[in-house]
């Protein structure tokens, strides 16, 4: 352990004549890869924000001309500023897309995972820092070529961020270049999830069993398993697909296809529910990897805000464990309605219904932690108290979808989409900025303004229910999702047309709701308080770092000697006893020489 | 601090296993899911099919099965190159990993012969169902070869320079390139039954 202080030193001086490129664009340091895949992926997350507020407009004004850019966009997309059918289905998949792959994922798992898990855990760095480089630089690559398929002739994808063949594999050359970016996407995570892995199992420090890991460890070692291995079958999937554009095969056309009264000409003999399997192998364990580093995220700021250990720590960890495993099989759910028969549907609605089990039990073990807690309402934990019961809809409106019975009715309706969007928008989301405001003094050296935190907050806290909550309304009266005139030409969507217009302005409030945040991201580098480097009274070990840490992160190697939140633990001097502070005196009144004694709490 | 990453060479006690093996091992795990999904749909359209072809009536089964001799001796010859390290002896380490790259050639040179029998016969992936799955498994096949001969050929040629300076660490990285190659091998034992003798 020695050998590695004197190497510390040298290291630094190293760092310094690394020079800029190496240091902040081409950088293999964890720190510096996990604020990259950070504020890129906000950057996707504004991106496709903006892309929904144009659907938005859209459905709330059919057929009107957009004010101010409607005539920006050119004729292939708005001629005379009015939306095309065409435009709104390119904007529709790709929201879907960039939401998911480019945005949450990357700031949840690239950003926050990268920044946050060596740290929590102890290690100088990830175990392949190159491979982590690799990783970010791919996942931009990704971005760079879903981004630029908009601008290829006829448009960015149209067929929905599911890209059902056959009409996916008929779709314009968007489609192609769809399925190249998630090729590069795919690679990303690939490399990504195995650095997780291997980094989790090796370089915890001495002491850091595995029921002594931070939950926030625990959610993202198990997200890395899933990516790691519910990507692969959806990589098949696109170079079938691929294949079926560009080779002219039939992995997914059936014979026969006609379309627009001509005859398809394939070969045929595939099956277009091949696709539909693979795709939801996937994406439904994607679904948890939007929402378990979410609930690590949470985790972490309710035990420190609770000034409590965690209730239930073990049983959220088999929790995670049996819901990773389980998330496997219950992927055709998604396709009750394709004919499947009713022996499958009873099979996957009866695992949809065993893997709520191990969700209700990690949300009721973080509402039961607040129990006898003293709170501290700062911006971190309004955002994860939110959380809870925004995830707590999104979750129990899921279990009537996953009812064959219920499904048929709500398949495919706005019914579906606000479910999922209560989990992942005021949902993950939510756990996200929490999860910012929480770590931000860690990687600037200086807390987020408390009062832009609280406008942030609540205006959004409104909106988002704004936005989502008509959404059930419209659903369970019928409304299908994907419809680029928002039901007008519907006579049964008539009464509730009107929540269109409430949704749409819901959403420009969301947006506006951002500005104290976005000001607040950039003041704060600046004005911010000044933080040591335990500015919350934490108790895991990213605490123990410096704020911002240097490369390397620890002067000297940590060890852990206790499990992770050891809050308000009777006969101790302060009300956090850190993982990384060896033993103190047990008995006895508190030593007032002792330097880690309490420092005067707020 | 960042060459201060621990049990990069190192076995960590507890774990038993050290960095690169593990992550290794974590990458097969993944191909594993990339190549059965791959079976898995081969699986779902030959059940669906009414007319699925013997594989032996449309592709070179004596070809393959001499691919498939190529491709094991390949395995052995890596093997023997990682124990020729064990036992300290680079010469023979050079001989038997420049075998293995030799054989990959052979290998890759049969494919290609394969191949453009077919596209002579007007046979292509968009011909039938059947060939497109053999077209779209053996070339992702093919790429995890040329793959393997790439990083094979490297350690044979300008990476055995870490022979000197770090002999241990170069012994893992043979080994794991081993890993991967032994599961390139394994793939192939399945695709061979699969798609040229059911
Ligand atoms: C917070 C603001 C958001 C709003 C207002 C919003 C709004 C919408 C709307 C209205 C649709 C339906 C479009 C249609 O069916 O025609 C939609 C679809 C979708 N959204 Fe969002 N969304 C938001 C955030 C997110 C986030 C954070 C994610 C993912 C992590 C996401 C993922 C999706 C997906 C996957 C679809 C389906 C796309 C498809 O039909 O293929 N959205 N969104
Ligand atoms: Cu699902």
């Amino acid at each position: 352990m020695g050998e590695n202080h004197e190497t510390t030193h040298s290291e630094e001086h190293h760092h310094q004549e690394l020079g800029f490129w190496r240091t902040y664009v081409f950088s293999v340091d964890h720190k510096v890869i996990g604020i990259q895949y950070a504020v890129t992926g906000l950057s996707f997350l504004f991106f496709g924000f903006c892309l929904m507020l144009l659907m938005r407009w859209q459905l709330a004004y059919p057929g009107e001309p957009f004010p101010l850019i409607g005539k920006l966009l050119g004729d292939s997309r708005m001629p005379g500023g009015i939306m095309l059918p065409e435009f709104y289905n390119q904007l529709g998949a790709m929201h879907g897309t960039i939401m998911v792959f480019l945005g949450v994922v990357p700031l949840a798992v690239g950003g926050f995972g990268n920044f946050v898990l060596p740290l929590q855990i102890g290690a100088p760095d990830m175990a392949f820092p190159r491979l982590n480089m690799a990783s970010y630089w791919s996942y931009f690559l990704g971005g760079v070529v879903m981004f630029l398929s908009f601008f290829v002739p006829g448009g960015a994808a149209q067929s929905g961020w599911t890209s059902y063949p056959p009409l996916s594999v008929i779709a314009e050359s968007g489609q192609t270049v769809w399925l190249l970016g998630m090729v590069f996407l795919i690679t990303s995570s690939l490399l990504g999830s195995v650095n997780f892995i291997v980094t989790v199992i090796q370089l915890r420090v001495e002491g850091l069993t595995f029921m002594r890991l931070p939950f926030f460890v625990w959610s993202q070692f198990v997200t890395a398993f899933l990516l790691l291995l519910a990507f692969p079958p959806l990589e098949a999937a696109a170079f079938m697909q691929l294949m079926d554009r560009v080779a002219n095969t039939s992995f997914f056309m059936p014979a026969g296809l006609v379309v627009s009264g001509q005859l398809v000409e394939v070969s045929g003999g595939g099956s277009p529910l091949l696709w539909q399997h693979l795709f939801w192998f996937l994406a439904h364990p994607e679904v948890y990897v939007l929402i378990l580093p979410a609930l690590g995220i949470v985790a972490e700021v309710i035990a420190n805000n609770t000034r409590k250990p965690l209730w239930g720590y073990k049983s959220m960890v088999y929790s995670v464990l049996f819901l990773a495993f389980m998330s496997f099989i219950v992927w055709a759910h998604h396709m009750f309605l394709t004919g499947m028969g009713t022996v499958m549907s009873a099979f996957f609605q009866t695992t949809t219904m065993i893997i709520s089990i191990p969700s209700v039990v990690i949300i009721t073990a973080l509402l039961l932690s607040l129990w006898g807690g003293s709170i501290r309402f700062n911006t971190p934990m309004l955002f994860a108290l939110a959380f809870l019961p925004m995830f707590g809809i999104g979750g129990l409106t899921g279990l009537p979808l996953g009812l064959a019975a219920a499904d048929i009715h709500l398949h495919d309706t706005y019914y579906v989409i606000g479910h999922f969007h209560y989990v992942v928008a005021p949902g993950t989301i939510f756990a996200l900025f929490a999860g910012i405001y929480y770590w931000y003094p860690k990687a600037t050296g200086r807390k987020m303004s408390e009062f832009l935190g609280k406008l942030h907050f609540w205006p959004s806290l409104l909106f988002m229910n704004g936005i989502f909550l008509p959404m059930f309304i419209q659903g369970l009266a019928g409304v299908q999702r994907r419809l680029f005139d928002g039901g007008v030409s519907y006579a049964h969507a008539e009464p509730v047309l009107f929540l269109n217009k409430v949704m749409t302005h819901s959403a420009w409030g969301l947006a506006i709701a951002q500005l104290p945040f976005v000001i607040n991201f950039f003041l704060s580098l600046k004005r911010g308080e000044k933080v040591g480097s335990n500015p919350w009274q934490a108790t895991t070990i990213e605490w123990l770092a410096p704020s911002p840490p240097p490369h390397g992160n620890f002067a000297n190697v940590p060890v852990a000697y206790r499990t992770p939140y050891e809050y308000s633990v009777p006969g101790q001097a302060s009300d956090y006893h850190p993982q990384f502070e060896p033993d103190r005196r047990v008995a006895g009144p508190p030593d007032p020489g002792e330097p880690e004694a309490a420092p005067a709490t707020a | 601090m960042s060459e201060a990453i621990p049990y990069t060479v190192d076995i960590r006690p507890d774990t038993g296993l050290n960095n690169v093996k593990l992550g290794m091992w974590l990458f097969l795990a993944s191909e594993v899911m990339l190549f059965g999904a791959l079976f898995a749909g081969y699986i779902l359209l030959r059940v669906g099919s009414e007319d699925w072809p013997a594989g032996n009536s449309i592709l070179n089964v004596p070809l393959a099965t001499l691919n498939t001799i190529v491709l094991i001796t390949s395995s052995v010859t890596m093997v023997m190159s990682w124990a020729s390290l064990l036992r300290k002896s680079f010469d023979k380490y050079r001989l038997y990993m420049g075998a293995t790259v030799l054989l990959v050639v052979v290998f890759l040179v049969i494919k290609t012969i394969e191949y453009s029998a077919k596209f002579d016969h007007h046979l292509y992936p968009s011909t039938s169902t059947f060939l497109a799955i053999y077209f779209t498994l053996t070339a992702l096949h093919g790429l995890h070869v040329i793959g393997g001969m790439a990083v094979n050929a490297y350690l044979w040629g300008p990476g055995a320079k870490m022979w000197r300076s770090a002999p241990e660490q170069f012994t893992n990285r043979v080994e794991a390139a081993g890993l991967f190659w032994h599961f390139v091998d394994l793939v192939w034992i399945f695709l061979f039954p699969v798609l040229y003798l059911l």
